[in-house]
C-alpha cells in the first residue's frame, strides 16, 4: 500500500488527530465517556494505520516489540503500584483518597493514574497481537 | 416512539447480519460483516444511552477486532469449506438451547423498569453518592475506577495476560525477552501456510 499516495497522504495527516483523540478520550474520560480501555484501543488503530499502510518493518521501527513488552508490563505495574502507594500513605488499596489527602484531587489523580495504566497496556497488547498476526508469515519465512 | 422504531429497525439489521454471516461462506465477507454487526449494536447502545458502551462496541468490536481478524486472515484458507454431514442432534440441541433462551426472555424485567432487581442493589448508592462523595462527574468512571478499582485491576491483567499468551504462542518469546523467528520444521504450520497461500490469490500484501 507504500505506493499508493492516498493512502500514504491520508494516513500521514490522519496519524497525529487519531493519537490526539485517543490522548482526549484517555484523560477525559471522568467527564465524559471514555477511559483507558477505549483510549488504549483508539491509540493502538493509528499505529496499525501506519504499519498497515507504509508496512510491518516500518510499524515495528516506531515501537520496537521490545518497547511493546515493557510497556504491556509497566501499564500494570503502574495500576498496582497506585494501590500500593495509597496503601503505603495510610489508606487501603486503591484508595485514591490516600494519595494526596483531600478527597477531590486524590480521586482525579488516582482515577487518572490508573487509566493511563490501563492505556498504556491495551495500546501495547494490541499492538502486539497484530504484529505478531500480521508478521507470522515473514517470521516464519526467514 | 422515535426511539423504538430506531431500535426495531437496528434489530432487524442485527438478525439480518447475522443470518447472512450465518449463509456466507467466504470469510471475509464474514469479517466485514461482523464488523458491520458491532458497529450496528453500538448504535443500538447509544440509542439506549450508554453511550461508554457503545464507544467500546465501536471501537473495539468495529475496528480493532475486524483488523486483528484480517490479520489472522493469514493462517486459513478464504473459503469455508462446505461441510458434508448433517448432524441432526447438533441442530435439535442448538433449537433446544435457543427455545430455552426465548423462554428465559419472557422473564426479564421490562426494559427501563426502576424495580428490576439490578435497580436495587448498590447502583442507587453510586448514582446519588458519587458525585458528591467523589466529585467525579462520570458515574462510568467512577465505578469502574473508584468502586470497583479491584476488579479493573484484574481486567488489566487479564489483557495483560491474554497478550503475553499469544505472543509467546505466536511470536515465540523465550526467556531473554527477545523475538525469536519460528523456523519453518512442523509439518503441520507448513502445510497450513502452503495452503493458504496457494488456494487465495487473496489481497494478502494489503496487510503489510
Amino acid at each position: 500500500m507504500k505506493q499508493n499516495p492516498v493512502f500514504r497522504v491520508v494516513a500521514k495527516i490522519l496519524f497525529a488527530p487519531i493519537i490526539m483523540f485517543g490522548l482526549y478520550v484517555q484523560f477525559h474520560g471522568d467527564f465524559g465517556p471514555g477511559g483507558g480501555f477505549q483510549a488504549g484501543v483508539i491509540i493502538a488503530a493509528a499505529f496499525i494505520l501506519h504499519a498497515l499502510v507504509f508496512g510491518l518493518e516500518a510499524g515495528r521501527q516506531v515501537i520496537s516489540a521490545r518497547v511493546n513488552l515493557w510497556m504491556m508490563a509497566l501499564g500494570v505495574t503502574i495500576y498496582g503500584a497506585v494501590g500500593i502507594v495509597s496503601m503505603a500513605k495510610g489508606g487501603l488499596f486503591l484508595d485514591y483518597t490516600a494519595l494526596t489527602g483531600s478527597v477531590a484531587s486524590g480521586q482525579h489523580i488516582g482515577i487518572i493514574l490508573v487509566e493511563f495504566g490501563v492505556g498504556l497496556t491495551v495500546t501495547s497488547v494490541m499492538l502486539a497481537l497484530f504484529h505478531a498476526f500480521a508478521g507470522f508469515d515473514e517470521d516464519r519465512a526467514k | 416512539m422515535a426511539g423504538l422504531i430506531i431500535n426495531i429497525f437496528l434489530l432487524a439489521l442485527l438478525v439480518l447480519i447475522a443470518v447472512m454471516v450465518v449463509r456466507s461462506g467466504r470469510l471475509y465477507a464474514v469479517i466485514v460483516m461482523s464488523g458491520a454487526y458491532s458497529l450496528t449494536s453500538a448504535a443500538m447502545f447509544v440509542n439506549l444511552d450508554a453511550v461508554d458502551v457503545a464507544f467500546t462496541e465501536a471501537a473495539v468490536g468495529a475496528g480493532i477486532s475486524t483488523v486483528l481478524f484480517l490479520a489472522a486472515m493469514a493462517y486459513v484458507p478464504a473459503d469455508e469449506k462446505p461441510s458434508q454431514n448433517r448432524n441432526l442432534l447438533a441442530g435439535l440441541i442448538c433449537v433446544g438451547a435457543g427455545a430455552l433462551l426465548l423462554l428465559a426472555v419472557f422473564d426479564l424485567p421490562t426494559l427501563g423498569d426502576p424495580m428490576a432487581p439490578v435497580h436495587q442493589h448498590v447502583a442507587p448508592r453510586y448514582l446519588a453518592e458519587s458525585g458528591s462523595a467523589l466529585h467525579i462527574p462520570n458515574v462510568v468512571t467512577t465505578v469502574l475506577a473508584s468502586y470497583r478499582g479491584f476488579d479493573t485491576l484484574g481486567e488489566t491483567i487479564v489483557v495483560f495476560t491474554a497478550g503475553l499468551g499469544v505472543l509467546m504462542l505466536l511470536a515465540g518469546f523465550t526467556r531473554t525477552g527477545r523475538i525469536n523467528p519460528i523456523p519453518a520444521k512442523t509439518g503441520s504450520a507448513k502445510k497450513d501456510g502452503g495452503k493458504s497461500k496457494s488456494s487465495s490469490a487473496t489481497p494478502k500484501g494489503s496487510k503489510v
